[in-house]
Formats: structure tokens, sequence, C-alpha cells
């Protein structure tokens, strides 16, 4: 199969197909049901859905064969001695799936906070009894200030599958060795601005909102954090500010360059307060030096009353690090073959986007 | 027995009977449907066996008051309806 991009919206999934130097619809999936993650393993297509009444969901597709619903993860029954936990024992909404490094492996990051994995292709699903378990698991703050916490990133190591870490709203990046049996916290460097002054360099506290690991050099993760951007040369232990990020600091998204540990893509914003392109011009910000200094990248992008945020999983590099793409909450998609220098809109008004991910052939 | 009656909002996504079913509570009742139709109880109750928040149950025309334990009794020529309120745009 060609190369696909996968643009998972408020309204359904819509898959795009090459065409010219960009990209087109070529086919529609789930139409009016918000899409929350995608997620292409081998011939497999998995979508995650938020049906709102009805829960959260997990569809698969094989090959070009029909959609089959599956098991979505639950939790266990809660325990009457955890009546005071903060958080509901129950899922929310799917954020993330990723391969898990070994067949049939996947991990699942979740709202309330819960990490699933499953062994067989998402037929049965388990909470990691570990890290929900855990009693700082209590001091996770939810989402935008709401009540459900949500691990937005999970990063395999690509050397050693038992090496897992995640990136939680709010509550730092957590790591486990041995596929999950344990956890720790392991950020340091960071500092969150809108915390009391005795908590901002707490590593709990850090509003991590999206983690990107060079897959070639996976000991080089990037964040986007809710009020700066960083870089780690050791997995994610310890952490540099980028003060270099133009236009802002702001945003949520952020791409490694799957080869090239210097390079990554960022999509900055207004500060929090006021969230929307700065100047109301839509960029993309991206450094080649490993964060000693950016570019900012506007050929083909809005430049005018453009009010479009990206969310964190709304920026996608394939394999290549060539093609990229993005998508808004206004539903503008863009798309680059030449690593961000150039940029094509996508001829369609689609829903809001919360997800944009590629799937190689 | 009773009978429970499902949104037709839900046959988008699964095959939703109407049936006639044992239970002497709302709980039982629909159990026995979940038994039957396993995949339509992640669509009703959340992880902890209570009703979805935006999931509606009434029987014969009022509300149940025991959304998560479920516990109101229902009788043999009882109506219960399983519904939902749609929003947003």
């Amino acid at each position: 199969m060609a190369q696909r991009l996968y643009v998972g919206t408020r309204k359904g999934l819509f898959e795009l197909a090459p065409k010219d130097r960009g990209w087109d619809i070529a086919a529609t999936h789930f139409l009016g049901d918000p899409v929350t993650a995608v997620l292409q393993d081998g011939e497999a297509l998995y979508a995650a859905l938020d049906l709102g009444h009805f829960g959260a969901k997990l569809w698969r597709r094989d090959g070009a064969g029909a959609w089959r619903e599956l098991p979505a993860p639950a939790f266990p029954a809660k325990p009457a001695d955890v009546a005071d936990d903060p958080h509901p024992w129950s899922l929310g909404t799917i954020w993330v799936l990723e391969t898990g490094g070994v067949p049939g492996r996947l991990w699942a990051g979740t709202m309330p906070g819960g990490l699933f994995r499953s062994e067989d292709g998402g037929e049965a699903w388990s909470l990691n009894e570990a890290l929900w378990r855990m009693p700082e698991r209590r001091q996770w703050q939810g989402v935008a200030g709401g009540e459900q916490p949500g691990i937005n990133s999970v990063l395999v190591d690509p050397r050693d599958p038992d090496d897992i870490r995640i990136g939680v709203s709010t509550a730092g990046m957590w790591a486990s060795r041995d596929s999950g049996l344990s956890w720790r916290i392991i950020n340091r460097g960071m500092y969150n601005e809108y915390m009391p002054p005795e908590l901002r360099e707490t590593p709990i506290a850090q509003d991590i909102h999206r983690l990107s690991r060079c897959a070639a050099r996976p000991d080089v993760v990037w964040c986007q954090h809710h009020n700066a951007v960083f870089r780690s040369e050791d997995g994610g232990a310890s952490w540099d500010e980028l003060t270099a990020i133009r236009p802002a600091k702001f945003g949520f998204a952020v791409a490694a360059h799957p080869r090239d540990p210097l390079t990554a893509w960022f999509v900055p914003a207004v500060k929090d307060e006021r969230r929307f392109a700065v100047d109301a011009q839509i960029v993309v910000a991206r450094t080649n030096d490993g964060g000693a200094s950016f570019e900012v990248l506007r050929r083909g992008l809005p430049q005018r009353h453009a009010y479009d945020l990206v969310w964190r999983h709304a920026l996608a590099v394939d394999r290549s690090g060539e093609r990229l793409a993005f998508g808004s909450t206004t539903g503008g998609l863009w798309s680059s073959a030449d690593g961000g220098d150039s940029w094509a809109a996508l001829d369609a008004r689609l829903p809001p986007i919360a997800v944009v991910r590629f799937a190689d052939s | 027995m009773p009978t429970v009656i499902f949104t037709p909002a839900l046959r988008r996504f699964l095959r939703v009977p109407e049936a006639r079913v044992g239970g002497a509570t709302v709980g039982a009742a629909l159990a026995a449907v979940f038994a039957e139709h396993p995949a339509l109880r992640g669509y009703v109750l959340d992880d902890q066996g209570a009703l979805r928040r935006h999931v509606a149950v009434y029987v014969n025309g009022a509300a149940v008051r025991d959304r998560a334990g479920l516990g109101d009794a229902v009788g043999p020529r009882d109506e219960i309806y399983v519904f939902q309120a749609l929003t947003g745009g």
C-alpha cells in the first residue's frame, strides 16, 4: 500500500493519499464520531473513538478489510479502600496508541491516566497496575484544570521494548526499565511558571504537553512543555531549555526528525492565556542544530487572520524526515514534502483535528 | 418479564435488541441483555458498572434513582428505556 496520512477529527477519520506534491482525501471513516487516536501496525490500522455518551471505543481494520470493534481498555473494579482516589476508575479517552516493539504488543495512554497494554493486537487489554496503584499517581493534575490526568506520550525504546517512558498531563515524565513492573519519575531541569514558587522545579509539577524522540538516536527526546521547549540527550532524565524558540515558547506539538538528532519541528502559539497563532500567522519553528537556533517557516501557511491552534498529536513527520503534516482546531491541514521549507494546504474544510499520523507502506 | 428497549442511536454502532428478560431490578434486567450482547454493556455502563453520565434509564416513564448500583425494582410488566440526550455541534 502506498503511503497514507490519517487525520483524526471531531467528526471522523480521514484517510489521505499522495497527490501531486500534497495529499487528497481517499476515504472517510467513522463520520460524525470523534476520533482521538490512530495507529498503523503492519497491516492493522487502529482507531480510537470518544463517543461521549457511550464512552471510548477501539476499532481495528486489517488491510483493506472491514472495521471491527475491539474491546476497549477497561479499569478493574474499584476497591473499597481507595474510595478517596481523586481520579475515576473508568476509561475516559484513549489519548495515544503506540506499538510495543514486540509483535502484537500495543500500549494505550488514556485519560484518566491509566496505561494499558495488549499482547494480541488489541483483542484484550490490561491496566498497568504498578503505575495506576502508585501513591504518587493521586498527585497527578487533570488536563486543562479538569479532573482527569492524561498520558499524552508513550515512548518505547527501539533498542529495548521493556524500556517505556511516558509523558503525563500534568505529572512530568515517568520511566520503567522492566516493561512496566516498576516506575519512577525521571525529568530534571524543567520548570513550570504557573506553579507556586516552591513547586516550580518539582518534577511531578511539570506540564509536559508532548514528547517526541529521535528514532535513530533514542536518547534524544524533545518536549513541548506548557511554558517552554526542552531537549534531552539522556532519554528524558535531564533537560535543557531551548530559549531560541520563535515566535513563542507556548505550544502543544513537537515532532523529532527520525534520523537527525539535531532536527525537530514545533508549532508555537500565543501564550496560554490566548491560544491562537502569534500575530494570527501560522508558522512552524524548525531547528537543525539541536535547538541552538530556530527557523520560522511560513511559506505556504496562512499569514493573515489565522486563529488556528495545533493540538499535541496533530503534527507528524514520516520515516524519511521530509514529509510533514499538521492539522488545526479550525480544521486546516497543511503538508510539506521538503522538511517544512514549504507547505501546501489540503483543499478541504475538515472538522477540528485531534491527531495526524503517517502510515508508511 | 420486563421489556428492555434501547435508543435507536445505538444502532449506528451495534445490533440493539428489544428484549423481554428476567430480573427483579434494572441491573439484573440489563445484565440479562448484556449476557446475550456483551459488546452493548460498555456503551451503557462505565468500567465500574454505573450508568454512563449521559445515558438515562427510565422505568415506565420515570428516571431510575440508583444510577450507580442499578437497584431500582422492576416488575414483569414494566418497560425499561435506555437512551441518551444528544448534544453539541
